[in-house]
């Protein structure tokens, strides 16, 4: 260890960053959440007090971190993973239900959700895989245990039901693609993404012609020299109408009506306008109310504490998943372009420290955990926007909620932990 | 490549979301939107709608005040509804129906339980209304009318419909506005201006407190008075011998333009469209479409205006310079078209001017006519003098007075007959009638009144108009204020106006003479003709009178037009000459005139062509 004591080496310009997020995260779940009364923020009966409350043990989690020695996390990792691979697995017998998902555990004062512990341990136990000497990510075997690591968790959170936090870990393919796995996977991936969506808006028999479209100008346009072989690019183009033709089937017949009313409102795939009304009473009513919380903010913003529909409480679930649209209401387009600039500013941050650690699990756990904070980011304010269709993820640092706050403060922290070792560590 | 990746992806979303945010936020975002923020409500705070009164400053109309029950259903605790419902007057089954629609509609805002209750009822009611939790009494102000005339000149106020609140950004659903006469022309001037206060709500609606502290509120302004020109007991007086009979007179002071009253008749009390029972009335009244009582007669109505518009043929023939007061034309009884004799009921003989008007000779005027258009050498020239010294009487076009209604009358011109008849297949002879003001002429009784007011003042007239001051200063449209000449010389009215005063003396309106006032009038008879079920029929004549008085100082000029009244004397002359007396000595003297025209009506008249049986018109019996 370093003679700094355990603060000596942290990033300083990441701490503060972190610390600058949370206190407006906090900021706007008080102007959400205040009442008429004048009561103390310490009042532990509102929100904002309990937040407070979190924060206040978010920051007794960053103590007990920068104090534990650095390769305590690599050496444990595999039963961190266990550990919460079990306490999934214990949802199905003693969860608690909230809001339709068995998600937490009544720890009486603390309802604690092991879904987001889930991602601190998986990303640990990902580092620690694919850190091995052993492991080799080009095989496919490996490949296979990668993927098993994280998809595990994602199959067991599904049915809570939480498809959201499920569809996190997904992220962490990005920590896949940094140590090589082969890149044209998220190129598949991105394609499929293409062709569902081209295929609601605009049906097969379009989308195929299309694809033949294409595939002829890139033959009729492609230097003479180049050769492409026929019969895969013939495969591949048969592979994605069928794909294509299995979106139809695959939204007709087993998404529910909610989730078509979701893709119908995100594509605007619904023309009549009064079934859009209905929609967006319903299905839709949330990211409609927070769409015009924001659009009402317009360039300056309301104020703090000023925002009428954040104030009339119009925005449902708006301290928890929508608190980004009280920014836009209250603080307008300065403020809520301030913090997409302050959260792309801090991952920025965060890539660049993970990519000067010296020892390889720490460069992979700090993958992880950005690409995890980058997910929820993009999922959480894409849907509040009305970019992406409603997704329950919580804003990392801003959203309202103990269990994430404190899980996401572990998740950074461990890394800075790492991080400030990086120079005694090194290989 | 792989290193830079989640970097492209974390720039690409930051750029993502932040065109995404100026869309929103500085493309999608308009200032304006704080109207339509489910967030704040406005509440309103009414002023009080201005009073009117008559020139004398008579209170004509003024307001009251009317008591809703309201409720609150979710505030309700359980009550004796028996006794509740005694106080308000209904049974136990309509309470319970109006219950559940209010809490239909919203168990936390307020609907009115029972509407505009009475002030006795009201009274008792108030007392025990904290027994009623839930309950409580909302004041409102309705329209409060002293007087029992005057409703097709009042006008009266509504509820604002789809169309207003769509044309109009001040109106709010639920609030009233003028619909005819005086309350839709000074709308703006009565109503005032309603104070807003801006109240944040939650998505409940319930009130969380003032928005932004009463930032952007602002106070309620006073509605203004109005004084208008009409005379209440001349106007009440009018109606009064407009009993049973169907038409329209209209009286102006010459001198300033001012219209002093506004008959139509039937008419309706203005009261009858106040209150709990306006919906059924306006049906009543509305639907009649025989008698129709909401069509304002005095204004709409557009007959021939018969033989008063000779005295104006009379005027253009001097001006044009082709008679003098004792050009003399001969009447056979009548006179000749070609080889058609056209009738005459003046005894025939040599006319003159003055006996042409007393007498009302159509042959003296057809002369008159036929030389006006001979001075000419074309038809089209002719008719063009003649119709440009007609029309500056203010005939045939909309007089630009301030009732919110009106009609332009007819004045015919070249190019209506050239469509009539073909171009250059007419003549003065072929549109002789227009000479005895029948024909292709129609007028509305308010321009007939103002034509006799520009007779009374020897050529002008004031634009004729209904407000007289507007609140403190009095201001009123300044071009109601400025003569407009007619094109007729000052000095060609007087022979104009001594055959108008020898009609009292020796003329067609002898037996109506007001002993002491010199009178100048003139009467006609006008023939008219209806279809009922595609069958035309003439009917019985219309009775119409114009007259002025005192024809050395005019103080009140009139039109008097009465359905199917027969000859001019007859109906209109009668009322003619009760109304000037009226106007000018404050009392009545001749009472058996009175006694008749309060008590004969035309109704046997208006009967006759929906009996389905033959009829016989124009009986001299009456």
């Amino acid at each position: 260890m370093s003679g700094k004591g355990p603060f000596g080496r942290l990033d300083w310009i990441t701490v503060i960053l972190y610390a600058l997020l949370v206190f407006i995260g906090w900021l706007n779940i008080y102007s959400t959440s205040v009442g008429d009364t004048d009561t103390s923020i310490f009042d532990f009966s509102t929100l904002y007090g309990k937040q407070l409350f979190f924060i206040g043990l978010a920051f007794a989690g960053i103590i007990f971190v920068l104090f534990v020695e650095s390769n305590f996390f690599e050496r444990f990792s595999s039963i961190f993973y266990v550990v919460s691979i079990v306490l999934l697995l214990g949802l199905f017998v003693f969860g608690k239900t909230i809001a339709g998902a068995t998600s937490w555990y009544d720890l009486g004062f603390f309802n604690l959700q092991p879904s987001e512990l889930a991602k601190v341990t998986t990303s640990l136990a990902l580092a620690k895989f694919l850190s091995d000497i052993q492991t080799d990510i080009r095989t496919r075997k490996h490949q296979m245990y990668a993927l098993i690591i994280i998809l595990l968790p994602a199959i067991l959170i599904l049915p809570q039901p939480d498809p959201g936090s499920s569809l996190i870990y997904f992220s962490l393919f990005f920590v896949l693609f940094r140590e090589g796995f082969p890149l044209y996977y998220l190129g598949i991936l991105i394609f499929a993404v293409v062709l569902f969506a081209t295929t609601l808006m605009f049906g097969t028999v379009w989308v195929a012609i299309g694809l033949i479209i294409i595939t002829l100008l890139i033959y009729t346009f492609k230097k003479a020299s180049v050769k492409i072989p026929i019969l895969p690019v013939i495969g591949a183009v048969v592979v994605a109408i069928l794909f294509s033709l299995s979106v139809n089937f695959v939204f007709e017949k087993v998404f529910e009506q909610r989730h078509r009313d979701r893709f119908a409102l995100w594509l605007s795939l619904e023309k009549d306008e009064d079934k859009l009304d209905e929609i967006r009473k319903t299905i839709g009513y949330n990211t409609y109310q927070s769409e015009k919380a924001i659009e009402s903010g317009g360039f300056s913003g309301k104020g703090f504490m000023e925002g009428t529909r954040t104030k009339g409480d119009f925005v449902p679930e708006q301290h928890t998943d929508y608190i980004f649209s009280s920014v836009g209401e209250e603080w307008g387009f300065l403020g809520s372009a301030a913090v997409i600039l302050l959260f792309s500013f801090f991952f920025l941050r965060l890539i660049y420290i993970a990519e000067r650690q010296k020892s390889d699990f720490s460069r992979m756990y700090g993958y992880g955990v950005i690409s995890i904070l980058v997910f929820h980011y993009f999922i959480n304010i894409g849907m509040v926007i009305g970019l992406l269709p409603t997704i329950g993820v919580p804003l990392p640092f801003f959203s309202y909620g103990g269990s994430g706050l404190i899980f996401f403060t572990m998740l950074l922290f461990v890394f800075l932990k790492l991080d400030s070792n990086r120079l005694k560590d090194g290989i | 490549m792989k290193k830079l990746l989640l970097s492209s992806v974390v720039v690409l979303i930051g750029f993502t979301f932040i065109g995404r945010l100026s869309y929103l936020q500085l493309f999608r975002f308009s200032a304006d939107q704080i109207l339509d923020d489910p967030a704040i409500k406005k509440v309103y705070d009414y002023p009080e709608r201005g009073y009117i009164y008559d020139r004398d400053g008579q209170l004509l109309v003024g307001n009251q005040a009317a008591y809703d029950v309201m409720v609150i259903p979710r505030e309700v605790k359980p009550l004796d509804t028996l006794e509740f419902c005694q106080l308000l007057g209904i049974d136990k089954k309509t309470f319970d129906i109006k219950m559940e629609k209010a809490r239909t509609y919203s168990p936390r805002l307020p609907s009115v339980l029972v509407p505009q209750l009475s002030k006795e009822d009201y009274a008792t009611l108030q007392e025990k209304m904290r027994h009623f939790a839930g309950f409580y009494i909302q004041k409102r102000s309705l329209r409060y009318y002293n007087t029992h005339s005057a409703a097709n000149v009042l006008g009266y106020i509504s509820e604002v419909n789809e169309w207003d609140l769509q044309n109009n950004p001040y109106y709010v659903a639920g609030e009233l506005k003028g619909r005819t006469g005086i309350e839709k022309q000074y709308e703006d001037l009565l109503r005032g201006r309603k104070g807003v206060k801006h109240i944040q709500k939650d998505r409940f609606n319930r009130d969380i407190g003032p928005y932004k502290n009463g930032k952007l509120d602002t106070l309620p302004q006073q509605g203004n008075e109005i004084h208008i020109t009409l005379d209440k007991e001349l106007q009440e007086y009018g109606e009064k011998l407009m009993h049973g009979k169907r038409g329209g007179i209209v009286a102006i002071e010459p001198k300033s333009g001012e219209i002093l009253a506004m008959i139509s008749g039937p008419t309706y009390d203005p009261a009858l469209l106040v209150g709990r029972e306006r919906s059924k009335n306006y049906s009543k009244l509305h639907y009649d479409t025989i008698s129709k009582p909401t069509w304002d007669r005095s204004i709409l109505a557009q007959p021939s205006p018969g033989s008063p518009f000779k005295t104006l043929n009379a005027l253009v023939g001097l001006q044009e310079g082709v008679i003098d007061e004792n050009t003399q034309f001969r009447c056979y009884h009548g006179f000749y078209v070609g080889n058609t004799l056209r009738g005459c009921h003046c005894g025939g003989g040599v006319r003159d001017l003055n006996s042409g008007i007393y007498q009302s000779c159509n042959a003296y005027f057809a002369g008159v006519f036929r030389k006006i258009f001979s001075k000419y050498e074309t038809t089209d020239e002719g008719m063009s003098v003649w119709e440009k010294h007609i029309k500056s009487f203010g005939l045939g076009n909309y007089l630009g007075s301030d009732i919110p209604t009106g009609a332009p009358g007819r004045i015919p011109d070249v190019e209506y007959y050239d469509k009539w008849y073909g171009n250059g297949r007419w003549a003065s002879s072929t549109i002789i009638s227009n000479s005895i003001g029948q024909g292709e002429i129609a007028a509305t009784p308010l321009q007939l009144a103002n034509m006799t007011a520009a007779i009374a003042n020897r050529g002008y007239f004031y634009t004729p108009h209904i407000i007289k001051s507007v609140g403190d200063n009095g201001a009123i449209d300044p071009s109601y204020t400025e003569p407009r000449y007619t094109t007729i010389d000052r000095k060609h009215f007087d022979p104009v106006i001594e055959g108008m005063a020898n009609v009292y003396e020796y003329g067609t309106a002898r037996w109506v003479k007001i002993p002491g006032v010199n009178i100048a009038g003139k009467t006609g008879t006008v023939e008219n003709y209806i279809r009922v079920d595609g069958e035309r029929m003439q009917l019985t004549d219309h009775s119409v009178f114009v007259a002025f008085a005192p024809i050395e100082n005019p103080q009140i000029a009139l039109a008097v037009y009465i359905e199917n009244g027969y000859f001019g004397s007859r109906y209109a002359g009668h009322i003619a000459s009760l109304l000037i007396e009226k106007y000018i000595k404050g009392e009545i003297t001749r009472t058996d005139l009175e006694k008749r025209m309060l008590e004969k009506t035309l109704e046997h008249e208006y009967a006759k062509p929906y009996s389905g049986e033959p009829f016989k018109i124009n009986e001299r019996e009456w």
